[in-house]
């Protein structure tokens, strides 16, 4: 009876834990609330993906991968939550999606030896690996986007932005406000101006913000917006008739859904990108076999191709280039979330990479190391026509202002070092 | 005329165009408090649901798709056909009220004679209930709200005001829309509450629910038109504040914003909703554009709760709000 019993409860142990080989990916998603309209195709772009390399290649060096997904509402405590319910299934790197939850989860995670994933949000200075050992923000991060849009700025203005005025709307929020330092160093330097007029949670109501702008005629907007605040600056711009063309959004304020509200009036609007728009590449060929029509997508399918469905899958393809970089370093298929931390330090995207996976200049090309965990900064500008409903990547990924980042970066990382005594570890 | 002055100008008249939005999702709070003493924290998340259920019906939205695909394996998404803005008003209505008699027959009618407190935590209830179910009906995208409703700055004001100050005012064509639609909307409701069989049945409940069902009042009756009614506010309110910014759960946080206007118009005064959303509204913007720029901006969510605090501590009842006098 005893025997009986103990395989009965080895079998419920075995039937529970993940199957040994899985390669877990934790997605921390947020399906529901205020903000599900942008977490939903992240989700599903990040979950087809790795639907497609078990479909198609039975997984990743041969070990099938298995997403996890626990939603967060977009809500701190939550994401913590699902950090520590997922952290012992085996999960190899997280993608929190919250820069509140990146702030929470990076001593847990170091402690946990997880690597975290932070694509465009997060701590910016978590690019210095020399403190933030198992915090990486490839490709690109904050800062890089507000000097990514100052220099597309100068390009199309001749190189010359001294007397122009430049105005940030912002979401009034840690996140919002990241863009600001920068902006005032890159002010100094090129002689613009900098306006910067906060929008409060949730962003509904921003008639204030905008007399503001028609009244003082600034010549170029910027904006660190996300969920309603997007959709209504589009329209609030549309209504006094600001020229959409001078109005550039971060990363986070140019999805389809942020411009659609505003119908026509939006068409010229752009956006900072660093990764390419659409669906014409030919892995989307074979996710259409593999995944769309064989009914295994993570959603309905009606996401495919759009801004953050191609932002989730990138995400999960550059964390399967991490992985099949963690075996090769670690010479076994069933690596550890400690080899995947070495695998993304180790990574490298090049284009002739990213041309053998089907996504030929669908992101920049970069490399990661022990002190770089931000890659080579390089951001581009898309932007949008209301007619064809279409972004179109204008201007292609350039190189961002590190004199100007790279001090900032530095400042930022030694205080957190100091404050948390953590030890250099990379000379 | 200095400039700065105005440019106040101009920002007064947005604030007072501003406070008919906020006076509108008032409104909704305002019906039911006075008919049932229910404060009702799923006003807002009803905005919303309203608002979905019109776009959902007008693009031909099959409700439920989600739960449908899934437990049938199926892939029907759209009906394949448009339903004029009209017809889908109508139909929007509808539904209303039927969640109106849902509400009264399967949350409220349970609850007669409990405590307010117990009320209020049921109508918490019910707006989560609700925003879950919007959810599964109609999908959590942002969707476009086109019914037709002109925006943008409106031209004559322009060019007048140019004549008159050598600058041209902006003011939002759909401003200008919603509030000659809360004109209607209040002078309607009054007259229904004025001169109308059910209005005065309803004025009877709101002042004394024994003596209301002593003279043959239904209360279930009463209860479920009251919240029909406020399901239509609400869903105009969403028509308003949807067309700004595309139907999305954060149209519910719109209920934030009448808060402050409530607490300084009273809870049981529909002239007190329109003139506390006024006074809100032009109240903020002022405070935003003459000291938002010296302490960094931002100031119109904390200082609308200010204004609203500053009313309370001096007319706890509000602008318009009945007194109570209790007798030992």
């Amino acid at each position: 009876m005893k025997k009986q019993l103990a395989t009965m409860a080895l079998g419920a142990l075995m039937a529970a834990g993940p199957a040994m080989a899985d390669l877990v990916f934790p997605s921390l998603s947020y399906r529901t609330g205020p903000y599900a309209a942008g977490g939903i195709p992240f989700a599903d772009g990040y979950a087809d993906y790795f639907t497609l390399l078990n479909e198609r290649d039975g997984g990743i060096g041969g070990v099938p991968a298995k997403v996890i997904e626990c939603e967060t509402g977009y809500n701190t405590e939550k994401g913590v939550e699902c950090y520590e319910s997922t952290k012992g299934e085996g999960a190899l790197v997280y993608q929190p999606l919250s820069t509140g939850i990146t702030y929470q989860l990076i001593p847990k995670t170091t402690a946990d030896n997880i690597p975290m994933h932070t694509m465009g949000y997060g701590r910016t200075s978590a690019k210095n690996g020399d403190v933030f050992s198992h915090t990486f923000n490839y490709p690109a991060n904050y800062w890089d986007g507000a000097s990514g849009a100052i220099n597309y700025l100068l390009e199309e203005n001749g190189g010359d932005l001294s007397g122009k005025k430049i105005a940030l709307v912002y979401h009034n929020s840690a996140y919002g406000k990241e863009p600001i330092r920068t902006l005032e160093e890159l002010s100094a330097k090129h002689g613009f101006e900098l306006v910067a007029l906060p929008v409060d949670h949730p962003g509904q109501e921003q008639k204030s913000q905008w007399l503001q702008i028609r009244r003082d005629r600034p010549d170029f907007v910027l904006m660190w917006g996300w969920g309603v605040m997007n959709q209504v600056a589009v329209q609030e711009a549309a209504n006094i008739r600001f020229p959409m063309e001078n109005f550039i959004g971060i990363w986070w304020s140019g999805a389809e859904h942020d411009v659609m509200p505003a119908g026509d009036a939006a068409n010229g609007y752009k956006a900072l990108t660093f990764h390419n728009v659409g669906s014409d590449y030919p892995l989307y060929d074979d996710l259409q076999k593999y995944v769309i029509d064989a009914g295994k997508a993570a959603g309905a399918g009606d996401q495919v191709g759009t801004v953050l469905y191609n932002r989730g899958l990138y995400a999960a393809m550059l964390a399967a280039e991490a992985a099949k970089k963690a075996q090769e370093i670690s010479g076994k298929a069933d690596i550890t979330s400690g080899d995947m931390r070495d695998g993304m330090e180790a990574l490298e995207m090049t284009e002739e990479k990213m041309a053998e996976l089907g996504l030929p200049n669908f992101g920049p090309t970069f490399s990661v190391s022990c002190d770089n965990h931000g890659g080579d900064a390089l951001v581009g500008v898309t932007q949008w026509d209301a007619a064809s409903k279409t972004w179109t990547l204008i201007s292609e990924f350039k190189p961002t202002d590190g004199d100007v980042i790279g001090p900032l970066v530095a400042d930022d990382s030694a205080a957190y070092a100091a404050e948390n005594n953590i030890a250099s570890r990379c000379n | 005329m200095p400039d700065q002055l105005i440019f106040a100008m101009e920002v007064f008249l947005n604030g007072l165009m501003a406070g008919v939005l906020y006076a509108l999702v008032a409104l909704g709070f305002v019906l039911i408090y006075k008919a049932s003493g229910i404060f009702n924290y799923a006003q807002g998340v009803m905005a919303l649901f309203a608002a979905m259920t019109l776009v959902g019906i007008m693009n031909g939205q099959v409700p439920f798709a989600h739960l449908i695909n899934a437990i049938f394996g199926t892939h029907v998404h759209y009906f394949g056909w448009n339903v004029p803005a009209l017809v889908a008003i109508v139909l929007t209505m509808g539904v209303m009220v039927l969640l109106a008699w849902c509400v009264q027959r399967f949350v409220m009618r349970h609850l007669v004679g409990q405590e307010p407190i117990i009320l209020f935590m049921a109508t918490i209830g019910l707006a989560y209930f609700l925003e879950g179910v919007a959810d599964l009906m109609w999908g959590s995208e942002i969707k476009t709200l086109d019914v037709g409703l002109p925006q943008g700055i409106n031209l004559w004001i322009d060019e007048s005001t140019f004549n008159i100050f050598g600058y041209g005012f902006f003011i939002d064509n759909l401003d200008i829309v919603a509030t000659v639609i809360a004109a209607l909307l209040v002078a309607a409701l009054v007259a229904f509450s004025q001169y109308t069989k059910q209005g005065r049945a309803m004025r009877a409940v709101a002042d004394d629910h024994q003596a209301a069902l002593s003279v043959g009042i239904s209360l279930n009756f009463i209860w479920v038109m009251v919240w029909s009614v406020a399901g239509f506010v609400a869903l105009v309110a969403g028509i308003m504040w949807g067309t700004k910014s595309g139907v999305q759960f954060s149209l519910s946080l719109i209920a934030l914003k009448a808060l402050p206007v409530l607490m300084l118009g009273g809870f049981t005064s529909i002239p007190g909703a329109i003139v506390g959303g006024l006074i809100i509204g032009v109240g903020e913007k002022l405070f935003e554009f003459a000291v938002g720029p010296l302490v960094g901006g931002a100031t119109e969510n904390w200082f609308a709760y200010v204004l609203a605090l500053i009313f309370l501590v001096f007319r706890p009842q509000g602008l318009f709000g009945e007194k109570i006098i209790e007798r030992v």
